[in-house]
């Protein structure tokens, strides 16, 4: 029996719409150790938010979890009742948002939010849980944690407000976070500081970390591993290095093309060509076929399957070191 | 946020000096007064004299200006009916008029956020539908018929409470309040009742749509990730997020059943300022009618107030922020 946190295996979840129905997750599998941190990364569309609500319980009507199975501590979460799944959240499974400015309530101070988030889960009374909670600010470079406890959300900027959350996930010190574009909606120099002591906390209490974003040049100086989702399956995954050295499918190539941060001076950025087609509408095969250079009539046919155990990509030709499919 | 309630106050005066000088217009300057202020077979010499006296030979704005010189002196003039003056006459019908809104828009708040907030939670539930359902007839069901049906069903076949006056009255202040003895409760009961109905349909709309709204929202979401149970989600979060349209809307309610709770005045023979105005209509007695306008016009311009304060202390982004 492995002893990894979290085990996810063919996850599928689903949306029954009139139009018929969006696999947003369609058959993942992954592992993730105490303490890593692993980054999922793709365009608008392709599943990260549903894979992340779909871990912790909290997806929105229509959408249900239709197969597979995700164990947590050896824990089964699929199936787990609400109640049940309730009292993990918060306590050993925590998520943060994009945009701190939407989910923190502006009507109620730090302090009651804080507080209400500690005794979610026992933690006694008010007293109590607001020294918790101006620990938990001072923990994540609030300063003056105390004072601000009687604060409301709109006085503070925009990454201090992004700092109160992830002050909240932090209460009860998980041993998952699942961070959906926690940074997005912040100034770049903000984004890097908050990237730097989330890697820092996460290092520090051994909270394994998933980072969703659609920016590989964020996971990359962040995650130990990376996973890449297009329409809802993993298209590659591996440690970060790897990934970015030796891309194997033409999606994170293409992926990888498009970064500034990452290209090398001088060279032109390319763009994917096509656009992401409709989750109602996969292609049979291959579902990156419709967009990719290298594809085949076998593409087109046959769903690929994957090589290798640590650095792997879903393509039936992967590229080689120097960027051209192999045969 | 003392600047906040002093620019407020400013604000209502201005209402105020509009309101009458509207009032102003519209009872004393339009049509020939004097043909309303006495009888056409008064002598001459009594024309003149309620000429003069009410000054009805000086020119318009010295007219408006002595009319606002009385009305700060709460001087609203005197019944032509009943020969005494407006503002005690309106003043003695208030407090029914008053408790009478007040029990309605209360029982209305109280029973129809919990079951909106309720409907928008569980939209699908069959409870739910039920709810909708009834907040439909309270929308569309006219005021009158209710009220009928309530005489005959609780006070005609039943006779379980009372349908016509106001009961046992305590007094306080001067002025006798019914609330405050059973007897007068059963009196009050069934007017509020009726005047509810319509409150309560709308609260309900609006709760399950603010609630709806809000379930969706990221806060709501954030919430759950940090494993709040839903009932405290909606008692913390959503009630007091939907607070702010809904004191609104209570606040118009209140002030519009204050000055309109006529029809069920009417039905429940209710001696309050509704059934006051409508006999004043009916006898034009323009004094009253004034006073009338006047005075409405001052409590919606308090509840407003009361309203905007009200906002800015359950939000608050309105009060002065400081920032990190
Ligand atoms: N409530 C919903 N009802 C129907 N379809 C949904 C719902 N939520 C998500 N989906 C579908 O699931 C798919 C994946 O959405 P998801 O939000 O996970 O994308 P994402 O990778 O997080 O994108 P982004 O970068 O824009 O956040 C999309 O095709 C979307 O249309
Ligand atoms: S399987 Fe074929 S179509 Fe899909 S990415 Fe690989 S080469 Fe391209
Ligand atoms: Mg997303």
């Amino acid at each position: 029996m492995s002893k990894a946190l979290l085990q996810v295996r063919d996850l599928r979840t689903h949306f029954e719409t009139r139009a018929g129905t969006i696999k947003a997750v369609d058959g993942i599998s992954f592992t993730l150790e105490r303490g890593e941190i692993l980054g999922l990364v793709g365009e608008s569309g392709s599943g990260k938010s549903v894979t992340g609500f779909s871990l912790i319980g909290l997806l929105d009507a229509p959408g249900r979890i239709a197969g597979g199975s995700v164990l947590f501590d050896r824990q089964e979460l699929v199936g787990l009742s609400q109640s049940e799944m309730r009292k993990l959240r918060g306590k050993r499974i925590a998520m943060i948002f994009q945009d701190p400015a939407a989910t923190l309530n502006p009507v109620l101070t730090i302090g009651q939010q804080m507080a209400m988030a500690v005794q979610a889960h026992g933690g006694g009374g008010d007293g109590a849980a607001l020294a918790l909670a101006a620990r938990s600010l001072s923990r994540v470079g609030i300063p003056d944690a105390a004072a601000r406890l009687n604060a409301y959300p709109h006085e503070f900027s925009g990454g201090m407000r992004q700092r109160v959350a992830i002050a909240i996930a932090l209460l009860h010190e998980p041993e998952l976070i699942i961070a959906d574009e926690p940074t997005t909606a912040l100034d770049v120099s903000i984004q890097a500081q908050i990237l730097a002591e989330m890697k820092m906390l996460a290092q520090g209490s051994g909270t394994a970390l998933i980072w969703i974003s659609h920016d590989l040049a964020i996971v990359s100086s962040l995650a130990d591993r990376v996973i890449v989702l297009y329409l809802g399956r993993i298209v590659e995954y591996g440690p970060v290095r790897d990934v970015l050295r030796a891309p194997l499918h033409p999606y994170t190539r293409g992926l990888l093309d498009s970064l500034p941060a990452l290209a090398a001076p001088g060279q032109k950025l390319m763009q994917i060509p096509g656009s992401t087609p409709s989750p109602l509408n996969v292609p049979p095969g291959c579902p990156f076929a419709p967009r990719c250079s290298h594809a085949t009539e076998l593409c087109r046919s046959e769903p690929p399957g994957v090589g290798d155990e640590r650095h792997g990509a879903f393509c039936h030709h992967p590229l080689n070191a120097s960027g051209g499919p192999n045969a | 946020m003392l600047g906040y309630i002093i620019q407020r106050l400013i604000q209502s005066g201005f209402v105020m000096l509009a309101m009458s000088a509207l009032v102003f217009v519209g009872v004393y300057a339009i049509g020939n007064p004097i043909d309303v202020l006495i009888s056409p077979d008064a002598t001459q010499d009594i024309r003149e004299a309620t000429i003069r006296h009410y000054g009805l030979d000086q020119p318009l704005w010295q007219q408006y200006l002595a009319f606002l010189g009385r009305l700060l002196q709460g001087d609203l003039g005197r019944s032509f009916v009943l020969n005494i003056p407006v503002l005690q006459l309106v003043l003695s019908r208030l407090p029914a008029t008053l408790e009478l809104a007040l029990a309605s828009v209360l029982i209305g708040a109280f029973v129809g956020i919990p079951l909106g907030i309720y409907a928008g939670y569980r939209p699908e539930s069959p409870v739910s539908k039920t709810i909708m359902a009834v907040s439909v007839l309270g929308f569309s069901v006219p005021t009158f018929w209710v009220g009928l049906i309530l005489i005959l069903t609780f006070a005609v076949n039943l006779d379980w409470l009372p349908a016509g006056d106001r009961g046992e009255t305590v007094e306080i202040f001067g002025v006798g309040w019914s609330f405050l003895t059973w007897d007068g409760l059963r009196f009050l009961a069934l007017p509020a009742l009726n005047l509810c109905l319509f409150k309560l349909a709308m609260l309900i709309r609006l709760s399950r749509a603010g609630t709806r709204e809000i379930m969706l929202s990221d806060t709501v979401k954030f919430a759950r990730a940090a494993g709040l149970s839903d009932f405290t989600i909606l008692r913390r979060h959503v009630l007091r997020l939907i607070s702010i349209p809904l004191v609104t809307v209570f606040g118009l309610e209140f002030g519009s059943t204050l000055a309109f709770a006529v029809v069920t005045e009417t039905i429940f023979s209710w001696p309050g300022v509704g059934k006051l105005i409508i006999d004043s209509i009916t006898s034009l007695d323009r004094p009253v009618m004034v006073g009338y306008l006047i005075l409405v016009a001052f409590l919606f311009v308090t509840i407003n107030l009361v309203v905007d304060l009200t906002y800015a202390l359950l939000d608050p982004r309105l009060r002065r922020g400081r920032r990190v």
